[in-house]
């Protein structure tokens, strides 16, 4: 097998240093507008007593199944023994650290009492999904951190396969904790499915390696190493069938659903009747998330990079459509507690929930995202992450 | 002075340690409360120093023919113990927290309406108890659903899952607007609490179900589930109830009948 | 790597020296002392005042927890009762203005309190309607006459510790 060289990106360039301040003043707002929250309550916020998490949470739970999701590329290469994706392992692993740690900052910040933080650290309660999921979360940073040592240190090489599986094992698992978040609430009739499990499982992996493939193709296009087109198509094939799974988990989802007819009000609600939820779901969801990088990617389009970048975008976009309508549309519907009866209250009870996200909502959750770019920009800089050139002559050599 | 020991006040035997408050208060506190400790006994009191037990389960009866249409005395009798805003006099309604509401029910179909408060329902299986990370959600031993703010994150977890959209997280800062017995802060969720004070003062009441007692719909019967000679249990026997949402099988330590 | 480690060795220097600085006796004239006006009633606290200068945080924490958890209310410990004994006259609270019992020391040694984000500063009722109270009204001359007393800065010193 060829060697590929590793080399660190130089990161003096004046195109560098402005990248690097520009995501850094997106960390600054991002902490202004935690200090607003902190500082006011969350009055400050678009949430309220019946959307009790906002958009701080779209964010956050994208970020964080993005990130276990960006450790796929890796994990194909150690577990499933690809040589050609050797050489996109350490990008891969370091860029599921930084968004992992973008996702948890916003979520802890987002806190009423984030000031109280080491109480979550002190207190545990292991009925709770949430508490699993601290568990789940520094486990991964030490994981991944340990497969990312074994991977840039040749002393410890011979580790790197099993470093590989146990970080591999480890990302399904807290994916699975995840998705369980919301399928373990028995209150919302959109959650409380074992289906949300697999079904973040397999979203993070189309946008965890939507986000890669971005990342990947700006490191070297801003660098000007080469990237050929083999690794390209190989990835694009990869994002197809994560893509189309998606669709999938999504049809089944709703299919089943609207077979039941409990379900039947608030598949209306998602589907036909919920303004901008409805919105989001199909135009976002659906069709920029799903059809319109299908559509592309098996297309003659998908030959060009420009188009494949594209998609990436899309498949984005739509991930983030998702978890809005996933985590609000949900509480937007109105609780039933008294089916086949209409509710009236001073507390909104019976009503669809109005939410508008406030400035330091969007700041904080850019803040997240910010913060897992900062993270990948400083690290390719430090560290030998990159290979010199992914060339096609390079990558060819690789197969045998 | 010391002379006239309050019963629930313990004096150690080591002599470094100092009677509390001072003496003269002691005192005045000890003669008014020994003869209320007689009283509490009667009302199901427990002295201040015992734990709340297992062998008691507080529960609310809420009998919905008799809760009339447009009355929020409970509401306001709620607030005014707890104190909390009521929603009319918050600047942000939506974000104010209620820990008792009144909720109007109409079939579509029959135009049949109903009337009754809804708050805390003290599940004996707590979803928020179940999913809070750091165990601030609790059920005391006596059956009450409670907060401990002082472990709660406000991660608004337990608000996702409660099928009752029973609990509010205070989103500003009270400005020590807070009764001395109701402690109640920016950034912590709550909830009803069965008037948890009263209860452990020995009242055996609660404010929502005296201010309906006093307006003259005893709609609301406040007591011990576990005691049968109760009468909330006797009136459970007799009437039959419902649990809001019996389907999730929580097991519900309010009951509400004519619905 | 290394340049890390230097700056943290740098850091825990500092911090370390910092620290060791402290044991000499504060200047006179830095910060603000704290003002520790006596108690309106009772003439001893639970415990001795050494002991709640140092461990008062121990035992409200242990009682609260046996309050909030078990429904136990005893007096003894209770943040209550230290309310009720320590509000100021003027303010008629703990903590509503700079030289109020907690808030001052509390500042002077630079620990932020959590309690009255939650907890009333103030005695249940007005301090002189206060059923509680009524029989204290005639420690006020004693209060009069003792005003506040300031602590000397070495003992604060000493308990910052």
């Amino acid at each position: 097998m060829a060697s590929i060289t590793f080399r660190e990106v130089e990161g003096s360039s004046m195109k560098y240093w402005l990248l690097f301040g520009g995501l850094g003043l997106f960390v600054l707002f991002g902490a202004l507008a935690w200090n607003t929250m902190h500082h006011y309550g969350h009055v400050v916020t678009g949430m309220d007593n019946q959307i009790v998490w906002g958009l701080p949470h779209v964010f956050a739970v994208f970020l964080i199944v993005a990130a276990s999701g960006a450790l796929n590329v890796a994990s194909i290469a150690s577990v499933f023994n690809k040589p050609m994706y050797k050489p996109l392992a350490p990008l891969s692993a370091i860029l599921s650290l930084a968004l992992m740690l973008g996702g948890l900052l916003v979520l802890v910040l987002d806190l009423g009492r984030s000031d109280r933080l080491i109480v979550a650290m002190t207190h545990f309660n292991f009925k709770s999904m949430f508490t699993w999921n601290v568990f789940l979360y520094s486990g991964f940073f030490g994981l991944v951190g340990i497969y990312l040592w074994t991977m840039l240190d040749r002393s410890v090489k011979s580790y790197s396969k099993a470093a590989g599986t146990a970080a591999f094992i480890w990302r399904l698992v807290l994916t699975t904790g995840t998705g369980s978040l919301f399928g373990f609430l028995i209150a919302r009739e959109l959650y409380g499915t074992a289906m949300l499990a697999p079904m973040f499982i397999i979203m993070s992996f189309a946008y965890g390696l939507a986000i890669y493939l971005m990342v990947l193709a700006a490191a070297y296009a801003w660098t000007g190493r080469t990237l050929g087109d083999a690794v390209m198509m190989r990835l694009k094939g990869l994002l197809v069938v994560f893509v189309a799974a998606v669709l999938y988990f999504i049809v089944v989802h709703h299919l089943t659903n609207l077979y039941f007819a409990k379900f039947h009000g608030v598949e209306a609600f998602i589907l036909r009747d919920g303004g901008i939820f409805t919105t989001l779901f199909w135009v976002g969801q659906i069709v920029i998330g799903c059809v319109a990088p299908l559509v592309i990617l098996l297309s003659g389009l998908g030959k060009q990079r420009t188009w494949i970048m594209v998609a990436c975008g899309l498949v984005i976009a739509g991930g983030m459509a998702q978890m809005y309508v996933t985590i609000i549309g949900a509480q937007a519907y109105p609780l039933d507690m008294f089916p086949g009866l209409i509710e009236k209250s001073s507390f909104y009870d019976g009503v669809v929930h109005g939410y508008t996200p406030s400035l330091p909502e969007l700041f904080l959750g850019l803040g997240g995202v910010a913060i897992a770019l900062l993270v990948t920009t400083f690290a390719i800089k430090v560290l030998r992450l990159l290979p010199a050139s992914l060339d096609d002559t390079t990558v060819a050599k690789l197969e045998h | 002075m010391s002379k006239l020991k309050p019963m629930s006040d313990q004096v150690p035997a080591s002599p470094e340690r100092r009677r509390f408050v001072g003496a003269a208060t002691a005192t005045a506190a000890g003669l008014t409360i020994a003869p209320g400790v007689m009283l509490y006994q009667v009302a199901h009191g427990r002295p201040e120093e015992q734990a709340a037990s297992s062998a008691v389960r507080w529960g609310m009866l809420v009998d919905a023919t008799k809760c009339a249409t447009g009355c929020d005395d409970c509401v306001t009798a709620c607030s005014t113990e707890n104190g909390w805003t009521p929603v009319a006099e918050s600047k942000h309604p939506k974000q104010a927290p209620q820990w008792i509401r009144k909720l109007e029910l109409q079939d579509p179909l029959t135009q049949m309406e109903t009337n009754l408060p809804m708050m805390c329902q003290h599940c004996a299986e707590p979803p928020c108890v179940d999913v809070c990370p750091t165990g601030a959600s609790f059920k005391r031993a006596d059956g009450i659903v409670l907060v401990n703010r002082h472990t709660c994150i406000g991660c608004r977890y337990c608000m996702m899952a409660c099928p009752y959209k029973a609990r509010s997280l205070v989103h500003e800062d009270l400005d020590d607007t807070q009764k001395p017995d109701v402690p109640r802060g920016i950034g912590c969720v709550e909830s009803c609490t069965l008037c948890v004070q009263k209860i452990d003062r020995g009242d055996g009441n609660t404010a929502c179900a005296e201010a309906c007692t006093a307006a003259g719909h005893n709609a609301l019967l406040f007591g011990d589930m576990n005691d049968p000679e109760s009468e909330i249990s006797k009136r459970l026997r007799e009437l039959p109830t419902k649990q809001v949402r019996a389907d999730l099988n929580l097991n519900l330590g309010v009951r509400y009948h004519g619905i | 790597m290394k340049r890390l480690l230097a700056l943290g060795a740098v850091v825990l220097t500092t911090a370390a020296m910092a620290w060791a600085g402290s044991d000499n006796p504060p200047k006179a004239d830095g910060a603000p002392k704290p003002v520790i006006t006596k108690a309106v009633k009772g003439e001893q606290c639970v415990e001795d005042t050494d002991y709640m200068r140092r461990n008062h945080m121990k035992v409200l924490d242990g009682h609260r927890d046996k309050t909030v958890i078990e429904g136990i209310r005893t007096k003894k410990y209770s943040l209550k009762e230290c309310i009720n004994c320590h509000a100021s006259e003027t303010t008629g609270s703990v903590a509503a203005a700079k030289d109020d019992f907690c808030v001052s020391c509390h500042s002077y040694a630079a620990v932020k309190i959590d309690c009255f984000d939650c907890h009333s500063t103030k005695p249940q009722g007005s301090i002189a309607m206060h059923s509680l109270n009524a029989e204290t009204a005639h420690y006020k001359h004693k209060l009069a006459a003792q005003a506040t007393s300031k602590v000397s800065v070495e003992e604060m010193a000493g308990v910052a510790q």
